[in-house]
Order: structure tokens, then C-alpha cells, then sequence
């Protein structure tokens, strides 16, 4: 890459102010033509609020941006695509009953033919590998290929820059290669692209730059090649990272959850069914069920926690008992704990106190007597969590919508861990958590397996499964793989059956 | 240019309490404006509306009498609003609460005793609740939208009572006129308290029912379950409560605390059942049960101001030659206030250009 060029993009002093915070405070960022730049930062350190000012959703309370040199508004994302460019969401914004050439059509600014852009289509997808059938229905497709319309409806603008917000948090390992080839291929004729992740080693193997922002502000600029992954991650949460220490386990322990061919019809007509899934747990063992979400996932933690019961009671045993017919209340009883997927709204009651949310799933433990709550006990078992978990709360009279992502799953991790369970299911326990607050989760997580706890972990996160887990099994379209250790198998073999190549034995899993 | 509510980063929690003043602070502007438009003089208006009934002692007994049915009415809804269980029907419940506890008393006539009180309140609150049962059933069973369930029952308890009282339970002695006989004055009435006036028991309900009410909301964890089904139903469904049970037990108290209110109502002031026992007490409770906050003290004082409107309209009436349509309209404009004030304490309005901020 010529070292004097001009700047495909140059943003200077752009700040923009939320009530309560600023989540970007006089950020500089130069993308040159045909660069692969990266955004790297936490969750909150105003990554998507620049993307938006970029394309124009968002507008800055200060700063300019230059295009190609010359100083620029955008105040629309149709003024942006006009300019040249173009933005693949995190989240798709596809309609589900329409063909891909119609959805691809409708987002274009100018009226178009849709044979014509059929025929487009095709050759964008035969020339940069991203295979797709226009007259398909969105709902028909998988995720990544979902993605892939997303990509080809900016490619057929011909963007000169290409913003891609977490573009891998959907794919297998075999995907985002596929998808990483396009966006060489793309950079080499001359279309930048800002790519957003918090995946070091992605950035480490695609981008050519990368600007790291803390706390809305830029806090490095590097050349991502000459950095360790370790390095990155430092930049990005500015202190030295903790690491987490798994003592080996020895041999096989007793069975103490088990499901046996469990199937579920979702409650969700757009769901997933469960599909024969066959599972064991023994005392302080980690389990990881790895998988793309929208695989079951969201069906699996439902029947796991009690929400919907299933067909037979047997399908979910605990200690020799069946308890699929049971409600959460029940279950947890008998010793299970959740963490589910979603923080605020479901693990937690938002505009409650912290207080009140060690109640929700802490009245078996002495907090309700003759049907009366006793305040005192409430807010000693909140004191203690917070305390135990390092919890960054001022006090426990603080609305659980108040704390940070990473520091209310501490808390609600906490407070499940705190009821002693010999069972505990987590979904997705790092989503959106801190680097920080990921590693002091981890290290509660195997804490709690020494004792003799016997942990079920549903993630998308491969590097985290592989990390604190001593087993791993996949979820494709409702159906479970067989089991490995995290010992015997790798990122290749998961990746390969999380796009449903393997074998279900069914009752015949492997040990 | 263009309008737009934008959320404060944090909403003033002093602010919070001072509104419903605030709105009827506005109330009390809005009447001034509206007492001059009429051609009367607004100061004489507003006295005759706001103060004077208030400096008899007889006055200040039809203020308790008149907010009873409303505390008793806006406490059970309060329930069921945070819980987001939506009762509209507490008007149909005090019918039904009526109709049974006048019927025990006029079931018992020629053999009242000391137990027929008790009795009645009992079979008016046992009546509310069944009532109020059926949405919740229907609710739970069919999914069907409470809303709309119990406001059309309200409109059949009436339908019914006026059936009871032109029909199988006119006073045979009653010249044909649509009404009951009227119950035993000493076994099958509320005493009154305070002699001249008519003020009668029922206010000890309104009283207990405040500290019950507040007790569970703040003190059990039947209260806190309620709680969490409303504001995040998953966190509810996710802990393991029972959302049918809380959808179940808030028609429960809400419809026995109307049924209470009906009851209190006919064997209190009324004396008898007839085809009119309640000028709308069960809808105004919902205005009550916001503007207090949805909390029991604050329900308490939102019924005392409700209460007001009521006699100070017929006070209008009587003296100003002024329409008791003026209730109403008093009624629309406080709870307009209300929900103003409380849109303003969350958001600000800001002026922004209209293509700023276009959402893709």
C-alpha cells in the first residue's frame, strides 16, 4: 500500500453525547483505499455509535468527515450509499416472506428491474464466492446465507467502503473463512472495508490497520500483524488481563443430569424443535454446547430451565429422578440454577433494586417466611453477592438497569452460584461481557465445578468453550452431536458440525 | 422543525411525587379558564367547586362517604395495573358485590339477626371476586383480553341488576317503583358513625383495605411476584411464578375489593338496591389508581380529590346553575394532567431539524 495516499475516509473530532454518557469523544480514524481497517473495543466503547455517524444514521455533536479528501455531510444513510457507502448490520434487516432479488431490490435508492438484478446478483455472487439463489425466500435461508444478501445488496452499489459490524458472531469457523476470502478479495480491488469485532485473532489474521477506542475515546492505533493477541486485548481494556487456572480433573465422576432423547415442539412457530437429544453430566464436570445461535439454543435453555415441560418426564432426569414435567420452581428445588441468555428483562427485573433482585430467584433460600419477605436477609444475600463477585454497584438500592452489561451478569452469575446448585445451566454467560468481567465469570464457573457442581454452558463462543469446558458438544437445528473431550477434538471438527455434519447415535452417543 | 421527545438520563424522582400537585395545580388553572368562558365568575366558581363543601362538618362526611367506594375500588386495580393485569371492569364488580350482599339482606327478611352484617359482607365481597374471576378464567384459558371481557361483563351486572329490581326482587309494596325493599335498619346496614351526617362503617373498610393492600404489596412475596409479572413477565416466568396465578389473584382482590365497595354502597347510603347504585365509581378508579401512584397511600389521597370533584359538582349544580357534566370534564383534565406531568418527568421535549437522525 502506497504510504502518502489519500484517505478513502478521514474522520477528525468526532464526539458525540448521550444522556449520561459520550460515547465518542473527539475520535480521529483514517481508512485508506483498499484497506482492511479494524475497530476493535468492548462492548460500550462506542464502536456502533461511530459507524452510525459514518453512514449517517447517527449525527455527531462535533467533528467533520472527509471523503476521499473533501469534506463531507451525511445526514442519511441514502446520502452515505450515494457517496459509496455501504453498512452490513449486526442485525439483519431482511423481510422473511420476500425473494433475496426483493429484498436486495427494496434497498436500493433508485427503482430497478428485478430481472436485471437477478442476473446482478449472480454474477456478484459467482465473483466473490458468496453463493446465493435470488428468487429464494429469506426464510428459507440460513443465517450466513441471510448475510450474504446483506453483503450483495452493498455490493451492488458498488460501495468504496464497506462497514461490517461483528460480521462473524453468526457464522461457523468454516463460514467466516469463506467470508474472510470475500473480503480480501473485495480490499484488492480497491474497496476499503471498517471491520468491527472484538475477535482478536480475526483481526489479527484479516486487517491490514486497526484503531482501538476505550470509553469513546481512540486509546491505539497498531498494525495488527505485529501485535499478540494478548497485546490487543490489553489496548482494549487497558489494564493487564486476568487469566483463569483449570485444575485437570480426574477420571469419570456419577451421573448427575441426564437427558434422554430429549424432543420439543417450540412454542415459537418461527423456532426451533429439539430433536432427540441425548446428554449426560457428572458432578463437577463442564459441559459446553457449542452452536450457531437460532440452532435451538434459545428451545434447549427453555426445557432445560422448566418453562415449557416436555412430552415425558423421563426426558430430563436428575439424580435418578425425572423431572421433565416439572416448573422452574421445582427444579430448582431440587438443586438446578439458571443463568439465562438475556440479562435485563429475564435474569434480571430492570427497574428493580439489586436487592430485589436477589429475591427473584433467591426466595428458597431463607428470604420468605409464612409468605412474608424478610428485608434483612434480602439484603445481606445481595451484600454478600456483590462482595463475593466484586459486583461494581454503589450500593444494593441501585436499579439492576443502572450496572454495566459485565457487572450485572457478575451479579446474576453470582447470585445463581450462591445458591449452592448441584446443577447450573448458563446461556451464552459472556454475551456481550467484558473482557474483565469474562475472566472473573470463568474462574467462578470452574470454582464451582471443583465443589462438585455439575455445569451445563450453552455459548457461541468457541474460545471460551474450549478454554473452561471438559466436554464439548454441538447444537444444529435442534439436534445434539455426540460429545468429546475439549482434549481430543479441535476447533476444525466443532466448526464442521456446527453446520449438522455429524452423526446423531441418538441413545448410542459417544463417551 | 419538528417536536421530539428525547429520554432524560434520569428522571427526577422528586419530581415523580410532586406531579399529580403539579397536575392539579394545572386542573385548578384549566377550571379558572373554564369558569370564565362560561360567563361565571371563575373565584366564586372555584370556591363553590373546591372549598366549600369542604367547611361542614356534613361536607367533609359526604367527602369520606363518596371516596370510600373509590379507595376500596382504585386499591384492588392498583394490583392489578402492576402486576399488568388489566381490570376495567371494577364497576361490574361493585354491581355483582351489591346484588349479592342486598340479596342475603333481602333473603333474610323477617329473620335479620346480628349475623346478617357480617354476612353481607362477606357474600358482597365473595360476589365481587367470582365476578371478577370470570376474565381472569378466560384470561388463563383462552387468552382472551381482559380489557375487553371485563368491561362488556360490567355493562351485563347492570343489565342484570336493573332485570333484579324491576323484576323477581321489587318491593311488593313499592307502588311498581324499580327498587327493593329497603334492608333492616339495624341488622342489615352499615351504622352511621357521626350523628346529622351519613357517614356509615363502610370508611373502616376503605381504611383496612389501605393497610392490607400496602402490606402486600411491600411486605410478602405474593406482593413481589405480582410485582416482577408486571414489569418483566420473562424474569417472572424465568424464576418460576406463576403469571395465571398472578393474573388469577389480582381479579381476585380487585373484583372483592369492588364487590366491598358495591356492598358498602347500597347497605351504607343507599339502604336498598335500585337500578343506580354507583355514578361510575368503578371507572373513576382507574383515574384514582394512577393518579395515586398506584400506591395505597397515594390511592387514598387520589380518592379524597376524586371524592371532591364529585361533591363539588353537585355543589356547581346546585348553587351555579353550572351542568354536572363538569365532573367529567374535571375528571378528563386532572388525569390529562396527570399523564402529561408524567411523560415530562421521563422525556424532554427538544426541537430538532427533520431530516436529523433519519433511522435507516
Amino acid at each position: 500500500m502506497a504510504d502518502r495516499q489519500t484517505p478513502q475516509l478521514e474522520l477528525s473530532g468526532i464526539t458525540k453525547a448521550y444522556p449520561g454518557t459520550l460515547a465518542n469523544d473527539n475520535v480521529d480514524l483514517t481508512v485508506l483505499p483498499g484497506e482492511i481497517h479494524a475497530l476493535l473495543g468492548e462492548n460500550g466503547a462506542g464502536k456502533s455509535t461511530l459507524v452510525k455517524i459514518i453512514y449517517g444514521v447517527v449525527k455527531a455533536d462535533a467533528g467533520e468527515m472527509r471523503w476521499l479528501g473533501d469534506r463531507v455531510t451525511v445526514n442519511n444513510p441514502s446520502e452515505a450509499r450515494a457517496l459509496g457507502i455501504g453498512m452490513v448490520f449486526q442485525h439483519f434487516n431482511l423481510f422473511e416472506t420476500l425473494t433475496v432479488a426483493e429484498n436486495i431490490s427494496l434497498g436500493l435508492d433508485e427503482p430497478h428491474d428485478i430481472k436485471t438484478l437477478s442476473g446482478e446478483i449472480i454474477t456478484i455472487s459467482e465473483r466473490y464466492g458468496l453463493p446465493l439463489n435470488p428468487a429464494r425466500h429469506v426464510h428459507a435461508l440460513s443465517v450466513a446465507e441471510r448475510q450474504r444478501v446483506e453483503i450483495i445488496r452493498c455490493l451492488v452499489q458498488n460501495p468504496k467502503l464497506l462497514i461490517m459490524d461483528e460480521p462473524t458472531s453468526v457464522l461457523t469457523p468454516q463460514e467466516v473463512d469463506s467470508l474472510f476470502g470475500t473480503l480480501r478479495q473485495l480490499s484488492k480491488e480497491g474497496c476499503s472495508i471498517l471491520y468491527i469485532s472484538h475477535k482478536l485473532d480475526e483481526i489479527q489474521s484479516l486487517c491490514d490497520a486497526a484503531t482501538v477506542l476505550r470509553m469513546g475515546k481512540v486509546t491505539a492505533r497498531c498494525t495488527p500483524a505485529r501485535e499478540t493477541p494478548r497485546s490487543l486485548a490489553e489496548m482494549m481494556i487497558g489494564s493487564a488481563l486476568p487469566t483463569c487456572k483449570r485444575a485437570s480433573r480426574a477420571g469419570k465422576s456419577e451421573t448427575v443430569f441426564s437427558l434422554n432423547g430429549l424432543s420439543m415442539v417450540s412454542s415459537d412457530p418461527h423456532g426451533t424443535d429439539l430433536k432427540d437429544i441425548t446428554l449426560e453430566l457428572g458432578r463437577g464436570e463442564i459441559v459446553a454446547i457449542a452452536g450457531v445461535t437460532g440452532n435451538g439454543q434459545k428451545e434447549f435453555l427453555c426445557a432445560l430451565n422448566g418453562e415449557q415441560a416436555t412430552a415425558d418426564a423421563r426426558m430430563i432426569e436428575m439424580l435418578g429422578e425425572p423431572i421433565g414435567k416439572l416448573g422452574p420452581k421445582d427444579r430448582r428445588m431440587r438443586g438446578m440454577a439458571f443463568v439465562p441468555e438475556e440479562r435485563l428483562g429475564r435474569g434480571a427485573v430492570p427497574e428493580m433494586s439489586l436487592a430485589m433482585n436477589a429475591l427473584l430467584t433467591g426466595y428458597l433460600r431463607n428470604l420468605v417466611r409464612r409468605g412474608f419477605t424478610r428485608t434483612g436477609h434480602i439484603r445481606s444475600f445481595a451484600r454478600d453477592i456483590r462482595e463475593a463477585f466484586k459486583v461494581k454497584a454503589p450500593d444494593i438500592d441501585v436499579e439492576a438497569k443502572s450496572l454495566s452489561g459485565g457487572n450485572l451478569q457478575k451479579f446474576i452469575i453470582g447470585r445463581e452460584i450462591m445458591l449452592d446448585p448441584k446443577v447450573l445451566v448458563l446461556g451464552f454467560p459472556t454475551w456481550g461481557v467484558d473482557v474483565g468481567a469474562a475472566a472473573a465469570i470463568h474462574q467462578a464457573i470452574i470454582d464451582l465445578a471443583a465443589r462438585g457442581t455439575a455445569i451445563l454452558i450453552v455459548s457461541e463462543d468457541l474460545d471460551e468453550l474450549f478454554e473452561i469446558c471438559d466436554r464439548i458438544a454441538v447444537i444444529a437445528e435442534g439436534r445434539l452431536s455426540p460429545s468429546k473431550s475439549t482434549r481430543t477434538t479441535n476447533i476444525e471438527e466443532v466448526g464442521m458440525w456446527m453446520s449438522g455434519a455429524f452423526e446423531t447415535g441418538g441413545h448410542a452417543h459417544a463417551s | 422543525m419538528r417536536l421530539k421527545l428525547e429520554p432524560r438520563p434520569v428522571a427526577s424522582k422528586w419530581m415523580g411525587y410532586a406531579s399529580p400537585l403539579i397536575a392539579a395545580g394545572l386542573t385548578v388553572i384549566a377550571a379558572f379558564i373554564l369558569f370564565g368562558a362560561l360567563g361565571k365568575n371563575p373565584l366564586l366558581a372555584l370556591y363553590t367547586f373546591a372549598i366549600q363543601p369542604l367547611t361542614s362538618l356534613y361536607g367533609l362526611a359526604e367527602l369520606a362517604i363518596k371516596a370510600t367506594p373509590l379507595v376500596l375500588c382504585a386499591l384492588g386495580l392498583s394490583v392489578g395495573f402492576r402486576g399488568n393485569v388489566w381490570n376495567i371492569g371494577a364497576e361490574g364488580q361493585l354491581t355483582v358485590g351489591a346484588i349479592c350482599g342486598g340479596g342475603v339482606a333481602l333473603w333474610a327478611f323477617g329473620n335479620e339477626g346480628w349475623w346478617l352484617l357480617p354476612a353481607m359482607i362477606v357474600a358482597g365481597a365473595l360476589g365481587g371476586m367470582a365476578y371478577g374471576a370470570i376474565p381472569a378464567v378466560l384470561k388463563n384459558r383462552f387468552n382472551a383480553n381482559e380489557i375487553l371481557t371485563s368491561l362488556m361483563l360490567t355493562y351485563v351486572s347492570i343489565q342484570f341488576l336493573g332485570y333484579l329490581v324491576t323484576g323477581p326482587w321489587r318491593d311488593p309494596e313499592g307502588f311498581n317503583f324499580p327498587q327493593t325493599r329497603l334492608f333492616d335498619t339495624e341488622y342489615g346496614s352499615l351504622p352511621i358513625l357521626l350523628e346529622g351526617t351519613r357517614l356509615h362503617a363502610g370508611v373502616f373498610l376503605a381504611v383496612a383495605a389501605v393497610i392490607v393492600i400496602w402490606v402486600l404489596m411491600s411486605r410478602t412475596f405474593t406482593g413481589f411476584q405480582i410485582e416482577v409479572g408486571g414489569q418483566a413477565p420473562h424474569a417472572a416466568a424465568y424464576a418460576g411464578y406463576s403469571q395465571k396465578r398472578v393474573v388469577l389473584l389480582s381479579f381476585l382482590i380487585g373484583g372483592g375489593l369492588a364487590g366491598l365497595a358495591g356492598l358498602s354502597e347500597v347497605a351504607g347510603s343507599i339502604g336498598q338496591l335500585q337500578p343506580v347504585i354507583s355514578p361510575g365509581y368503578g371507572f373513576a378508579a382507574i383515574i384514582v389508581a394512577f393518579l395515586g401512584r398506584l400506591h395505597p397511600l397515594g390511592v387514598l389521597f387520589a380518592s379524597l380529590l376524586m371524592s371532591l370533584m364529585y361533591i363539588g359538582g353537585e355543589s356547581l349544580q346546585m348553587n351555579l346553575n353550572l351542568p354536572l357534566a363538569v365532573t367529567g370534564v374535571f375528571q378528563g383534565l386532572l388525569l390529562f394532567f396527570v399523564l402529561g406531568s408524567d411523560v415530562l418527568i421521563r422525556y424532554r421535549i427538544t426541537l430538532g431539524s427533520g431530516r436529523r437522525e433519519a433511522q435507516v
